[in-house]
Parts: structure tokens; C-alpha cells; sequence
């Protein structure tokens, strides 16, 4: 029975199995492959979408559970207002390297900064420390965040 | 050059200048499906293999270093462009496909990304490139005009004539540059005149790495493909015995099961098929003689082994006098396996057909990467086509192509494509991991300053196996790097390697590579001798400096900048580190808290870094930052180890990395320098785990000498 899910407005249907976590169903069923796979047990945050607007790790997430939930990718996270502010302040701060990290990273940002706009350093702490980056970036991600919340960018 | 790699590469420019940069990146995927295209030199500016300018004045510079983060992309554009004297703003970056003799690292003569030389390397061959090009297009211009060449400038990707206000764009000067004859010995911009040098220009791969549409190894997508995930015999050197792929071939979505003699690899629909696949296998393995070893045997050979002398790599002085007077120290350092984790895991995808065979992959060596994929695909090599991604970090291990060669093994045995990938477990568990080291250093103090320093490094010659001709007289001259070039102005000085394999495990470069083990030691050692003299460390050290003023500046910088001498709570401290590695001089101040059951917090780095001409000073700042985040989660956290043959650690969960709350407040600053640019990649890596652990000493009075740090020594009331 084909599975019906509704990405970046859009509703998609596939075959898929029930227990098929989101991501491989993004990545090998969809073609959309800005999410990315970094560890398989929601340790790294690589993974990270919205489902209806909060951040979760997609790669332990039975795509049966998310049926009927509004799904919002890397691809897509641009159109939001806080996404927008997260990607123009990545790019002030120059936060990235090599970058495979970053589209969870910007997910779990941008999450945090539409249900708190203003975040402190222990906001930030709280909600970005699921997300690994083995180049160490998160000096700039720190200070991106900041950035994208008090609009300062150019 | 043969004939095939002249179509790929064709193929591969002449897409890239029909696209705009955005679209640059996924390239390798289009040019995969039009292997044929017309030469594009064909009414464009092709003066070497660097530089394309085609009749609009687009200027497509061609990469011979790989992008893993560490932003060679826009620094190496930016020599080129500078000495070209391009219009930045029409810039745009293509992968140069594998091709040693065009591409080829100058240091390495093989096309490869490390040792934190992209810049070092490349230098002067890019900066003529850049020029030669450059002199052409004036000299195309002024015969056009009828004029001195000398009286031409070039800017911004335009000729002027300056007395007759005539102006030509590079793009309407294409057709007619192709045509002059390159100087012969052109000259290279005085730095004063640099634009673009030294600038810190925006990075030309990140806008597409917030969106989505950067495209690493692991997004290739070909038609027809399917996934394969993989399972390498868990314990070092064993093969396969028995499969029983009954129930893994009940798995929706499994296609097939691929049975190689040292792996298995399920092939399904998608990697959920594949993995679900795998963990449904039967898998009775030959684990072989290594099925017993442990870390601690591992580590028993190691200690015997560096109790033998070693070759000695450097002896200035009478060693034997020095050490045999003064105030005498001895102390062993041990450093352990570690796992690279970059943050893509492991990963190729092939197409294997009866005369050819095609890779999507990002890697530090392409051209190795080629051979040993011809060579397990049975095919000559100019049948193997490499289409080149953006890394999700190498850190080293992309430097080996064993990924490549497996997935070439699998897709030998199905008609389609084959994407496999690494599950993390595996990923960690099959990797080439930094080698143990024990280094021992033996010393005498005369007068409150080092006056005998003996350094016995021991431990794996990863050059020895990786580039064999570079391992002459039985030196690993890695393993030794900053163990021979150490800053210090120590009269009686002696260093000597034991090349010492650790049993069954694969060792390979790791970010940092060899000066990771001893800019440790050495700086580890200078803090116990500091306490010895009764001196203050950086004190100590500045008294040995005074013939390496470029080492001297910055450690002076930091002292100031870290606040030094500073009054701290108890239990905190501040450690230093300096540092002359990959031609760069750093010195480093961490400032750490020990808590009552010896856990650490990260207060403050500081880090002054003279890397001569900072290229892109903020890609320098990056890299350091990153660096520094890299050898501190080593510190913190790292270790590899080893049961039953098999790695312990399998996922972040049991192998950690550092993360946002527990990263300090780090301060970077880039010295301005005229000197030539320094490796800076590496750098940061060697520069936290030393500081940290003096820091760790002058919080606690505990000097340790094994990394991880062990917190049970640095609980309150604990002696080490």
C-alpha cells in the first residue's frame, strides 16, 4: 500500500515498509539527499528535519509515524522565516567547512530560533548539542545563531 | 596522457563552462552521462591546466587539491586569480579530473590532498599559471592595439591602455590570447600589489552547503542504482567461512548477496532493505590468528619495542656528555589508536561493465584511487572513470582507497550501479586509525634551560606502507616531523625512531599526522622540566627561543592575549603549547577547569599563528578553531581499542566527539607576515591536547602521559 507524506508542502507517495526510517525514504526513495546519514541512532543530528516545526532526527524515524505530519527538509527550510535568517547568517559567519554536518545543524537552528527568537547562550547549548561537527565549527555556529536572532547581518 | 582521460576531462570542463559555479558541483553526474563532448579549447582561453576563460569572460580554474572543509577551493583560486589578475566576481571552481601529470601534487608527484601542503605545494606553480595567462592576454591586447606591451595593464579581468583609455575584457581577448606564445619565465606579482591574497574573501563552496544542494559521494544518484551496505570481518584479517542468506533474502527490498572473501555485502532497494539485510545474515566467520589480541598486547609489544634503540634520525652535540651531568628527566608519553569519524561515512559508488568501470566518490587521491580500482576491476586503467564530490571531511582517511576497491567488488557482480555505504559501526570499526605511539623522552637541566634532550619516538611508519620510496634507511620521516624540527635551541640533541607495527591493526595519517605525537611530547615534557627549574612555563621556553624569533613573537602574543600570569580559582589552570609544524608557528594557551571527580571543562583557548602569508586569513582563523576542536576531542575522549581482535567502540555514542556545550570561548589571532604561506589544515590538531594537558598540570600538579585523559587521576585526593 502505497504511503502518502507530506514534504516541503508537497505531498508525496511511495512504497515504502512502515518501519523505514524517514531519511532513507528521503534519500533512496525521494532523491532529495541534502539530508544526510551520519550515524543511525540519533547521536549525530546529521539527520535533522521538522515535523510540523520541531527539530527530530529522521534516520530513527518509522516513516508510519509520520504520516499526516507537515515535514520540512534542508531543501525547503529556505522559505521559512527562520530558516532564511539561519542560512544568510551561516554564510556571514562563514561557519562552514566541510559542510556534511551543516544541513542538520541549520534544521535544529532554525527550529530553535521560531520558538525562541531570542536564545542564550544556554538556549543554544540545549538545543544544538545533539548536533556532532567533526571540523569544529561550532564557535561559528554559536555565533551565527546570535547573528540570525538580533538580524545584524548584511 | 592517454586517450581517455583527455575525453574526461573534456567532458568535464566543457560541462562546467556551459554551467554557472552553483552548478559546477554536480558536474561529475552530468559529465558521467555525456562522455563526449567537443574540446574545449575550441574558441577559449586554455593556456595550462589551471585556467579556462571562455568569450564571456567566464573563468573556470580547475582544482588539483580536493574540498573537505578546509577551503582550498577558494584559496587556490585566489593565487590563481590574483597572478591572473581575473574578475572575481566571474570565478568559478571545477574538480581537475585525475590526472598526476597535470594535477599531480608537487611534493607528492601523485595527485593527492594532505599533509596540509595545498598551498605550500602549489604556490609558485599557481602563482606562474596565474601570470603566464595573465602576460598572455596583455600581449594579445597590445598587438591588437598596436601597442607596448609594457604600457598595458591588466585588472579585474580587463587590459587597459592606460595613455589611449583603451579597455579589452579577458573575454573578448579568449580567441586571440590562445593564439600568443606563453613567456617563458614570466614574473610573479610583488605581495604588496596582492588584491585578492590575504583577503578574507567569501568561501565560493558554502552557498550551496545550506540548502541542500551540495553534492557529496554518498548523494550520487544513477539510474538504476542500488544500495548496498556492508559487513567487513569484524576482527582484523579474517575472512568469510559461512553464509546463510535465507533470511536476509526474505527482506523486502533485498536484491542480492554479495559474498567477497573478506566481507559480505547485501545489496537492496535502499539502505534500509540493505541494512535490515545484513543484520538478517548468518555470517559464521575465519576470524584467524588475530581473533585473540588485545590493547593491552598491543601495547606490551609497543613498550618492548621502544625499549630497543631505535635509527637515529638526529644527533647534534654529545648527547652522552650532556645527559650524563645536570639535573636528569625521563618520561614516556603514550598516545592511542584513533578512528578519523568523519562526518560522512565511508562511501563509493560504482558501475562495473565488461570494459569500464566508473566511480562517485570523494577522495584524497584520486589517481590511486583509479589504479587500484582498475586493478581489482581487471580493467587497464584508462577503462576507470573517477567523478570526483565534495568531502564530508577526510581527516585522512580518504587518503586510502579501500572503500573504492570493495565497492568495485561488489559492482563487478551485478549489472547495475552500486552505492555502498559504510554504516557508522562499520565506518569505525574498519578503519585505518592512528597508530599508538610511545615516545620517551630523556633530558638534562643545567642552568634553568634544557642542556641534553633525547626524544625516542616509537610506532607505526604509516609512510612505509602508503608511499614506500619515501621510507628510506628504516625513518618514518612523519613520524619524526616535529620531533627533529623542534623550536627549541637545545645544544646536545638526539632523535631517534623504532618502526613498530601494532599487531593486526591497520594504521594510516590522521589529521595532525605525525607531529601529533610529537609536539605532544615535546611540549609535555618542556612543562615537567619547566616545574623542575622552578620556572614558569612560558618563561622557560622564551629562554630557548632566541633563535626562532617567528616562535618567540607569537608565544610572547599569546601570553599577552590569554592573560598569563593572571590570577585562576583553584582547581584552574592554563597550559601552553608551541608548535613550528607544516612550516607554520603557533602557540597555544588553554585554560581548563578540573571539577571535584576530575571531569574537565574547556574555559578559554587562545591560540597566535604565524603562517606566513595568510592567503584567506579568515580560512586560517577556520581551520585553527576547527583544528583545535579536533585534537581536544582527542584528548578528552579518544581512544580505539581492542578485544578479541575486534574494535571495541562502534558509534558516538562510545566514540565522542566534543559538542557545542562543551566548546570554550577560542581566539584566534592571524599574525600579518611576509614569509612564505605555511600549512594550516593539521596545525590546530597538534596544538589542544599538549596545552590542555598542561594546563590540566598547573590545575592539579598531575602530569599525565597517556592520552585520554584519565579523570580517575584528577578526582580530589587522587596521586597519578
Amino acid at each position: 500500500m502505497a504511503t502518502k507524506l507530506t514534504i516541503n508542502g508537497e505531498t508525496k507517495s511511495f512504497d515504502a515498509p512502515p518501519d523505514m526510517p524517514l531519511l532513507w525514504v528521503l534519500r533512496d526513495i525521494l532523491g532529495m539527499t541534502g539530508t544526510k546519514f551520519g550515524c543511525g541512532i540519533a547521536q549525530c543530528g546529521a539527520c535533522t528535519v521538522h515535523v510540523d516545526g520541531k527539530a527530530v532526527r529522521s534516520c530513527v524515524l518509522p516513516v508510519s509515524a509520520v504520516e499526516n505530519r507537515a515535514i520540512t527538509t534542508i531543501e525547503h527550510i529556505g522559505s521559512t522565516p527562520a530558516g532564511s535568517k539561519v542560512q544568510k547568517a551561516w554564510l556571514e559567519a562563514e561557519v562552514i567547512q566541510c559542510g556534511y554536518c551543516q544541513s542538520g545543524q541549520i534544521m535544529s537552528a532554525a527550529a530553535l530560533l521560531a520558538s525562541t527568537p531570542k536564545p542564550d547562550d544556554a538556549d543554544i547549548d540545549a538545543a544544538m548539542a545533539g548536533n556532532i561537527c567533526r571540523c569544529g565549527t561550532y564557535v561559528r555556529i554559536r555565533e551565527a545563531i546570535k547573528l540570525a536572532a538580533n538580524g545584524r547581518q548584511s | 596522457m592517454n586517450a581517455h582521460h583527455d575525453v574526461s576531462r573534456r567532458a568535464l570542463l566543457t560541462g562546467g563552462l556551459a554551467t554557472g559555479f552553483l552548478l559546477a558541483f554536480h558536474l561529475p553526474l552530468r559529465a558521467a552521462n555525456e562522455p563526449e563532448q567537443k574540446d574545449v579549447t575550441d574558441g577559449k582561453f586554455a593556456p595550462n591546466a589551471f585556467i579556462r576563460i571562455d568569450e564571456t569572460g567566464r573563468t573556470v580554474l580547475m582544482m588539483p587539491q580536493v574540498e573537505m572543509g578546509q577551503g582550498t577551493y577558494t584559496s587556490i583560486s585566489a593565487v590563481l586569480a590574483e597572478e591572473l589578475d581575473a574578475d572575481w566576481s566571474k570565478v568559478e571552481v571545477q574538480h581537475a579530473p585525475p590526472n598526476d601529470k597535470l594535477y599531480g601534487n608537487p611534493t607528492f608527484g601523485l595527485q593527492v590532498t594532505g599533509n596540509s601542503n595545498s598551498i605550500r605545494a602549489w604556490w609558485t606553480p599557481l602563482r606562474k599559471a596565474g601570470a603566464t595567462a595573465r602576460a598572455m592576454l596583455v600581449q594579445a591586447a597590445s598587438s591588437q592595439w598596436g601597442v607596448e606591451p609594457s604600457s598595458c595593464k591588466a585588472s579585474k579581468g580587463e587590459v587597459a591602455h592606460e595613455a589611449s583609455g583603451r579597455k579589452l575584457g579577458y573575454g573578448e581577448l579568449a580567441h586571440a590570447a590562445q593564439g600568443q606564445t606563453p613567456p617563458k619565465d614570466v614574473a610573479v606579482k610583488d605581495p604588496k600589489d596582492f588584491v585578492l591574497i590575504g583577503q578574507p574573501l567569501k568561501r565560493l563552496d558554502t552557498p550551496d552547503k545550506v540548502n541542500g544542494k551540495a553534492l557529496y559521494g554518498i548523494d550520487a544518484i544513477l539510474p538504476d542504482m542500488k544500495i548496498a551496505a556492508i559487513a567487513n570481518c569484524p576482527v582484523f584479517g579474517g575472512k568469510v567461512g559461512k553464509v546463510d542468506d535465507s533470511a536476509a533474502m526474505r527482506v523486502t527490498g533485498v536484491r542480492k548477496v554479495v559474498v567477497l572473501d573478506d566481507a559480505v555485502a547485501v545489496i537492496g532497494d535502499h539502505m534500509w532493505a540493505a541494512k535490515k539485510g545484513l543484520e538478517a545474515l548468518k555470517i559464521a566467520w575465519n576470524e584467524g590468528p588475530n581473533a585473540a589480541i588485545t590493547t593491552k598486547d598491543i601495547w606490551q609489544n609497543l613498550r618492548e619495542a621502544s625499549a630497543k634503540a631505535g635509527v637515529v634520525a638526529k644527533s647534534t652535540g654529545d648527547i652522552a656528555k650532556a645527559l650524563a651531568s645536570g639535573d636528569r628527566f625521563e618520561a614516556a608519553y603514550e598516545l592511542p589508536f584513533l578512528a578519523h569519524a568523519s562526518m560522512e561515512p565511508v562511501n563509493a559508488t560504482v558501475r562495473v561493465t565488461k570494459d569500464s568501470c566508473e566511480i562517485w566518490t570523494g577522495t584524497q587521491i584520486m589517481t590511486r584511487v583509479q589504479s587500484e580500482a582498475a586493478k581489482a576491476a581487471g580493467l587497464p586503467v584508462d577503462k576507470v572513470i573517477v567523478n570526483q564530490h565534495l568531502l564530508g571531511g577526510g581527516f585522512g582517511r580518504k587518503l586510502e582507497p579501500d572503500m573504492v576497491v570493495a565497492a568495485v567488488r561488489i559492482a563487478k557482480q551485478v549489472d547495475y550501479p552500486v552505492k555502498v555505504i559504510w554504516t557508522r559501526e562499520e565506518d569505525i570499526q574498519h578503519d585505518v586509525y592512528r597508530p599508538v605511539y610511545r615516545d620517551q623522552i630523556t633530558a638534562s637541566l643545567a642552568d634553568g634551560k634544557v642542556s641534553g634532550w633525547k626524544y625516542k619516538v616509537a610506532g607505526s611508519a604509516v609512510l612505509a606502507r602508503w608511499l614506500p620510496p619515501a621510507f628510506q634507511k628504516g625513518i618514518d620521516i612523519d613520524a619524526i616531523d616535529a620531533a627533529v624540527d623542534a623550536p627549541y635551541d637545545f645544544a646536545n640533541f638526539h632523535v631517534e625512531y623504532v618502526r613498530a607495527e601494532p599487531l593486526s591493526v591497520p594504521t594510516g595519517f590522521w589529521r595532525g599526522v605525525g607531529p601529533n605525537n610529537n609536539v605532544f611530547a615535546v611540549e609535555c615534557a618542556m612543562d615537567e622540566l619547566a616545574r623542575k627549574a622552578g620556572k614558569d612555563p612560558i618563561e622557560f621556553r622564551r629562554a630557548m627561543l632566541t633563535k626562532n624569533p617567528r616562535m618567540l613573537a607569537v608565544l610572547n602574543q599569546v601570553a599577552e592575549k590569554s592573560g598569563w600570569g593572571e590570577k585562576l580559582p583553584p582547581r584552574v589552570g592554563r597550559g601552553v603549547c608551541v608548535q613550528p609544524s607544516f612550516a607554520s608557528f603557533i602557540a597555544t594557551v588553554v585554560e581548563a577547569e578540573i571539577d571535584d571527580i576530575g571531569e574537565i571543562v574547556l574555559r578559554r583557548v587562545t591560540s597566535v599563528v604565524d603562517t606566513g602569508i595568510a592567503v584567506n586569513p579568515d580560512t586560517v582563523k577556520a581551520q585553527i578553531e576547527g583544528g583545535l576542536i579536533f585534537g581536544l576531542t582527542a584528548a578528552l575522549y579518544g581512544e580505539i581499542t581492542i578485544d578479541k581482535g575486534r574494535v571495541q567502540q562502534s558509534n558516538f555514542h562510545d566514540y565522542r566527539m566534543m559538542r557545542i556545550n562543551e566548546t570554550p570561548k577560542i581566539d584566534v589571532t592571524v599574525v600579518k607576515s611576509g614569509e612564505a604561506p605555511g600549512g594550516i589544515g593539521e596545525a590546530g590538531v597538534n596544538a589542544g591536547p599538549p596545552a590542555l594537558r598542561n594546563a590540566i598540570l598547573a590545575a592539579s600538579g598531575v602530569a599525565l602521559r597517556r592520552l585520554p585523559i584519565d579523570r580517575t587521576l584528577l578526582a580530589v585526593g587522587k596521586k597519578a
